[in-house]
């Protein structure tokens, strides 16, 4: 039983999936994206952020701090899969599909609220493209340290919907309201300089360095007593329940539009070479 | 203030080192994307370099249509 007990206990302290991967070193949970091409979230991506959220319980009790990544060159997330979901609601009839997208959705709420309230200081390191969902990943950690070359965006209202992620009633936590409506309604792109500007990303770094330094603040957190931070975390970030389940059933009205799966065809068959550009 | 040619010089100099493409091969009214040999994700990359090389804010909007770095230039000086 004790020998079970050991092995249950290291295949939750680390784990390789196919689109992320999770280890602990020194009280810190490393949390790596690594599904070509650029850590779309489709169904793999959740199950597997599902299997990080169930073990967060057993995680949290020995780590101080969690750092989410990406180890791919292409950027940090695209977002949700498109081609996935365009595919998916293709083949069944409309209102399975909108059922099927609400489902979807929220399990990812789930999981994402589930890392934005851990007593766990959180911790983004990203660089290059972080869009829609995996703007919103990022969006339920505590601190942003972003390369030089990280560009963030909400795209969605090119394809006809909203953030359905989270990312609404989060940006809206973090940020002045004149701004979430600049990034909403222009679906523009900005750069780290921007984030920092407007107060979204507490570091800028060097090109390659962001993991670097969200180790050394990691370090440096786990000075600081447990127990005290986790309360002082609680205080000051709310989780936006109402706003987030309303996101959801927006996101669901809207989806079920003709614009929607015309824009998604657009994108996915698109053969030109700027599908990301606006 | 950046002329408009010197603003063109260091564009298709920053691009050819980012994507490292001889410099010699690449000239103003080429199509960057075939030139370089990248996409639209590729394309925001250079973007951005372009963005913190110049210090300024270029809306990927304002891309809409443009494809040769001459255009793009243009962009970029009237921000300067």
């Amino acid at each position: 039983m004790k020998m079970l007990a050991k092995s249950l206990a290291a295949s939750v302290r680390q784990f390789k999936g196919q689109a992320l991967s999770w280890a602990v070193t020194n009280g810190v949970i490393e949390l790596a994206l690594h599904r070509a091409p650029c850590n779309e979230i489709g169904s793999l991506s959740l199950g597997e952020f599902e299997q990080f959220a169930s073990a967060l319980d057993e995680l949290e009790k020995e780590a101080h701090a969690l750092i989410i990544f990406s180890e791919l060159k292409s950027g940090f997330c695209a977002g949700a899969d498109l081609r996935e979901l365009y595919e998916r609601s293709q083949t069944i009839e409309k209102a399975h599909a909108v059922r099927g997208v609400r489902d979807f959705l929220e399990r990812i709420h789930r999981t994402l609220s589930r890392i934005d309230a851990s007593p766990l200081t959180t911790i983004a390191a990203v660089h290059g493209v972080t869009f829609g969902g995996g703007f919103e990943v990022a969006l339920v950690c505590d601190l942003l340290i972003a390369d030089k070359m990280a560009r963030f965006c909400f795209p969605e209202l090119r394809l006809g919907l909203i953030p359905g992620f989270g990312g609404i009633p989060r940006l809206k936590r973090d940020l002045g309201n004149a701004v979430v409506r600049d990034l909403l309604l222009t679906g523009r792109s900005f750069n780290a300089t921007k984030a920092q500007q407007i107060g979204l990303a507490s570091q800028i770094v060097s090109e390659g360095e962001a993991l670097r330094v969200a180790r050394a603040t990691a370090a440096q957190l786990g000075k600081f007593d447990r127990h005290t931070a986790a309360e002082a975390k609680r205080f000051i970030k709310p989780i936006p329940q109402d706003e987030l389940r309303r996101e959801i059933d927006i996101f669901c009205e809207l989806f079920s539009r003709p614009a929607v799966q015309a824009g998604l065809k657009k994108f996915v068959e698109s053969t030109d070479a700027q599908p990301y550009l606006p | 203030m950046e002329t408009a040619q010197r603003t063109l010089d260091e564009i298709l100099n920053l691009a050819a080192a980012h994507f490292k493409v001889p410099r010699e091969k690449l000239s103003p009214d080429d199509d960057f994307f075939k030139a370089l040999g990248i996409d639209s994700l590729q394309a925001l990359d250079l973007l951005t370099k372009l963005e913190n090389h110049f210090r300024v804010e270029l809306p990927d909007y304002e891309l809409q249509g443009v494809s040769d770095f001459r255009t793009l230039a243009g962009k970029i000086q009237a921000r300067l």
